[in-house]
């Protein structure tokens, strides 16, 4: 029998480009995912692939209800919608018994369509369109008021209304991290956040339910949590003895890291990414000591999004091509570029082969299809000798793509989520023509070519 | 002849220490590995390194074989299959890490290497992030240690807003730290730091004083089983100590075991501190492992690395003899001289059996 | 195509390639270093081609497309003038 084949390679060594191991696997394949064999879900539904996994995403649910009860046993969480509002993820979070958390008008339409009720929906972000807050009001969704000229509006429009908006307002503060998220909400240390309140009250056309705060995305120091919500406590606190007012809920916002690896990271996700455990201690410790807590039990709502998806997300692709830089690295060329994983631009995705290969590895990049130096879906990494038609698995991609994916000249793929019981079902039907052209609108003289 | 504490003569086991780089940027792999057979210790000494021209590896008698390993940011998939790899060939029984930006993988990794029979003598993870360089600043001085003020600057347009506190030590999360004494030299340093290490940058006040590092063997319950300082006598261009003595100075004794008894430090590690015109101790950094001059512990009668060998294995330990001040240390550099075929074994095939 | 510089080089069956010329050493993988001690000893393209099929599973494009590309970067690391 012939011996397998692999490309030709020469490396001039010098310091530093000494580093190649690479005598020896390091990198580990996957060939299925969750015992269905890679192959056979390409030959079903194509490549590039996204492939969800439902028993992944109840299980990081139910792990971080769990954890967080631990520490703090009233704990609400919301979907966070811009994550990935596939109808089909929604309802899996939704079943789970979360709320949920939209950032625009299109988010708040597509909850009430999937049958949530409006005060069921946490209504966040700093765009909301009067026309959206006005259903919101009359619906009343909890509307987390983002500034001061947002906070007029509500009034005016429940005034007009003439009903009460369900209201919390968000809070930004100094937790240690850098950089401070100071452009959403009202800043606590400077008290912008106790008069925006007092501001609130006076109007009389609020009932103020809650206080939110959103620290930041991929927070990588659990105790920022503790810091904030020490500090939306405190508020909560001043707000009981100074207007009489109990607050039903703290909400404490996303931004829990998943394994991803940031590119400006220098130690890989697995390493750096606090566990639900640190994250819910933080804020437990936080909620156990203050005096309201032990008072009032207000609810602790989480709106995680990144942490409970991110790795439930897999992406197949297919090698179209390859070929060596003159740098002396290997340069894959994959059916799927950052149109469909835009979160490659923000962390190093993992890419794994799909077989076993032998011998050595090089460092290879890993490029999309697209006409743009920066498709890159993932910067050198010691990977074997790809031949055309191999398949790899790109991952973590369970989060931020379904929603922040690019069109950009080609259509998006399948989207099929693996059960809970193992059967595959398409979520979401690769696109056509149709489905890009169907809005446009050819002026008459343009018709005739 | 009076018998060595501690004494490895009489251990069976295989040691792995990784940071085999000598020269002007040391690190402490060498210096571990000498202290370990000066202690009597015959078996056998696996060398882990990163870069095949790391220089301990063309020693002759230092180390019996090397493996090459992944970068720790290549993540724990290649770790651990390398590390099987390397068990396959030849067991492990204890693994010092000497570098700070592959402590966390020992300390996360710590059931699957033990798994494999690997033992470590490392702090918990909650007690190795409150050192973190980022983390100092905020836990510390409520508790009645000194730290220089600091900030975490994760924007160019911070180190111009720093315009009026120049000069300042700017420093990377893991390594590197420079005196920037102005805002084109901080800027500079940012993007240098940056590019290395990643974001934050920490900036911190200067601190005119003496400084002051010691070596510190932490038994995890707020003890300590050793512990030397030196004040350095030699600094190179680059601010490392190539040259030092041991001093016997009481007040940086109780600094020193107050910091351990707040941290419940387990392992090595070594305090960096400054000792302000003020008459104030500050602590600047503290290291998650045995520094370069540790053979200086060694030398002033304190064998901190055998030390560490026996409580990773769990080994009974003798309370350590107290160091000797005085005894100094001054780095020299010699060159090795190989054939080009030993950095052909080890480039080609990431490894070299030496015996 | 000029390889008369590859009579120079000392190369190691690990695939360690060191040139006592200029003092460089290079690392290459298996087919990389057969390739280059057929180059060495004068094989054309058609006859490298041939021993590597040979001995291993690869079509003639494949191969060709490798070749040409691995024959670059010998040029580049300027071993062979191409």
């Amino acid at each position: 029998m012939k011996k397998t084949y692999i490309a030709p390679n020469i490396e001039r060594n010098s310091a530093g480009n000494m580093n190649k191991y690479g005598a020896k696997s390091v990198v580990r394949y996957q060939d299925r995912i969750e015992s269905i064999p890679i192959t056979d879900l390409v030959k079903e539904y194509g490549s590039p692939l996204i492939v969800l996994s439902e028993a992944q995403m109840r299980k990081r649910y139910r792990r971080l209800l769990d954890t967080m009860k631990m520490h703090y046993p009233q704990v609400e969480m919301a979907w966070s919608y811009k994550t990935n509002y596939l109808a089909a993820v929604c309802n899996v979070f939704h079943q789970e018994g979360a709320r949920a958390e939209v950032v625009s008008r299109m988010e708040y339409e597509m909850a009430r369509t999937r049958g949530i009720k409006g005060r069921d929906i946490i209504f966040n972000g700093p765009g909301k369109s009067p026309d959206a807050l006005r259903i919101a009001i009359e619906e009343e969704a909890l509307i987390h008021i983002d500034h001061l000229d947002e906070l007029y509006l509500i009034e005016k429009l429940a005034r007009e209304l003439d009903t009460k908006a369900q209201v919390a307002i968000r809070v930004n503060m100094d937790t240690g991290i850098s950089p401070q998220w100071t452009r959403f909400g009202f800043n606590y240390e400077n008290g912008e956040a106790y008069r925006s309140i007092q501001r609130l009250l006076s109007g009389k056309m609020m009932n103020l339910r809650g206080l939110h705060t959103h620290i930041g995305t991929f927070i990588l120091d659990a105790n920022a949590y503790y810091w904030a919500a020490k500090a939306l406590l405190e508020l909560a606190s001043r707000i009981e003895k100074d207007n009489g007012i109990v607050l039903e809920y703290i909400d404490m916002g996303g931004g829990f890291a998943s394994q991803n690896t940031l590119h400006n990271q220098y130690t890989p996700g697995e390493f750096a990414s606090p566990s639900f455990d640190q994250y819910a201690l933080a804020i437990g410790n936080a909620f156990n000591e203050s005096h309201f807590v032990t008072e009032h039990l207000p609810k602790l709502v989480l709106e995680t999004g990144r942490a409970l998806v991110d790795e439930a997300g897999y992406m197949i692709s297919t090698v179209l091509g390859k070929k060596n830089m003159p740098s002396g690295e290997r340069a894959v060329i994959l059916d799927a570029g950052v149109n469909t994983a835009i979160t490659a631009w923000w962390y190093k995705l993992k890419v794994s082969p799909t077989r076993s290969f032998p011998g050595a590895y090089q460092n290879t990049i890993f490029y999309g299809p697209l006409c743009m130096n920066i498709d890159v879906i993932r910067p050198a990494l010691p990977f074997p000798d790809l031949q055309f038609g191999d398949k790899v698995l790109i991952t973590p991609v369970g989060a931020y793509n379904n929603t922040q994916w690019m069109q950009f000249i080609e259509y998006r793929p399948q989207i099929v989520m693996i059960t809970e019981t193992g059967q595959t079902e398409l979520i979401r039907e690769a696109e056509s023509l149709q489905d890009i052209t169907a809005r446009e609108r050819i002026p008459e003289h343009l018709r005739k070519l | 002849m009076l018998s060595q504490n501690p004494d490895l003569s009489q251990l069976n086991a295989t040691i792995a220490v990784t940071g085999l780089k000598t020269g002007d940027n040391p690190q402490p792999g060498v210096p571990v590995i000498r202290s370990i057979r000066a202690a009597g210790f015959m078996g056998k000494i696996i060398g882990l390194v990163y870069d095949s021209m790391e220089s301990g590896i063309y020693l002759e008698d230092l180390v019996d074989q090397v493996y090459q390993m992944p970068y720790p940011s290549a993540g724990a998939e290649a770790f651990l299959s390398r590390i099987e790899y390397i068990v396959s060939k030849h067991k492990i029984d204890v693994i010092i890490p000497t570098l700070d930006a592959e402590v966390i993988l020992y300390i996360r990794l710590g059931d699957e290497l033990s798994k494999l029979g690997i033992h470590t003598y490392l702090p918990t993870e909650e007690c190795f992030l409150l050192r973190d360089k980022t983390k100092l600043a905020s836990y510390f001085p409520p508790k009645g240690i000194a730290v220089p003020e600091t900030s975490l600057i994760s924007e160019p347009s911070q180190v111009i807003a720093s315009k009026d506190q120049f000069p300042l030590m700017i420093k990377g999360r893991y390594y590197e730290a420079y005196k920037a004494n102005n805002v084109e030299e901080g800027l500079k340093y940012y993007y240098e730091i940056e590019s290395r290490w990643g974001l934050p940058i920490i900036l911190q006040k200067l601190i005119p004083g003496d400084e002051y590092n010691i070596v510190i063997v932490g038994d995890g319950e707020g003890g300590i089983l050793g512990m030397v300082p030196q004040k350095k006598l030699v600094i190179t261009d680059k601010g490392k100590g190539f040259g030092g003595v041991v001093v016997n100075n009481p007040d940086l004794f109780d600094f020193a075991h107050k910091v351990i008894s707040l941290l419940k430090w387990r392992g090595p590690c070594e305090l960096e501190v400054m000792r302000g015109f003020d008459g104030v101790y500050y602590l600047i950094e503290i290291n998650p492992r045995f520094p370069a001059w540790v053979r200086l512990a060694e030398g002033s009668g304190q064998n901190q690395p055998a030390a560490v060998v026996l409580k990773a294995l769990g080994e009974p330990l003798e309370p350590l003899p107290a160091c000797k001040a005085g005894t100094l240390f001054i780095r020299h550099a010699e060159d090795i001289i190989a054939d080009v075929s030993v950095m052909g074994q080890i480039s080609a095939k990431s490894e070299l059996i030496r015996r | 195509m000029e390889t008369s510089l590859l009579q120079n080089l000392a190369m190691n069956d690990n695939g360690f390639i060191f040139d006592p010329i200029s003092g460089y050493s290079y690392t290459s993988n298996e087919t990389g270093l057969i390739i280059l001690k057929l180059l060495a000893s004068g094989l054309d393209k058609a006859e490298i081609r041939a021993q590597i099929m040979d001995e291993y599973e690869v079509s003639a494009d494949n191969f060709d497309s490798d070749f040409e590309h691995y024959l670059l970067m010998l040029d580049a690391l300027n071993l062979v003038e191409y």
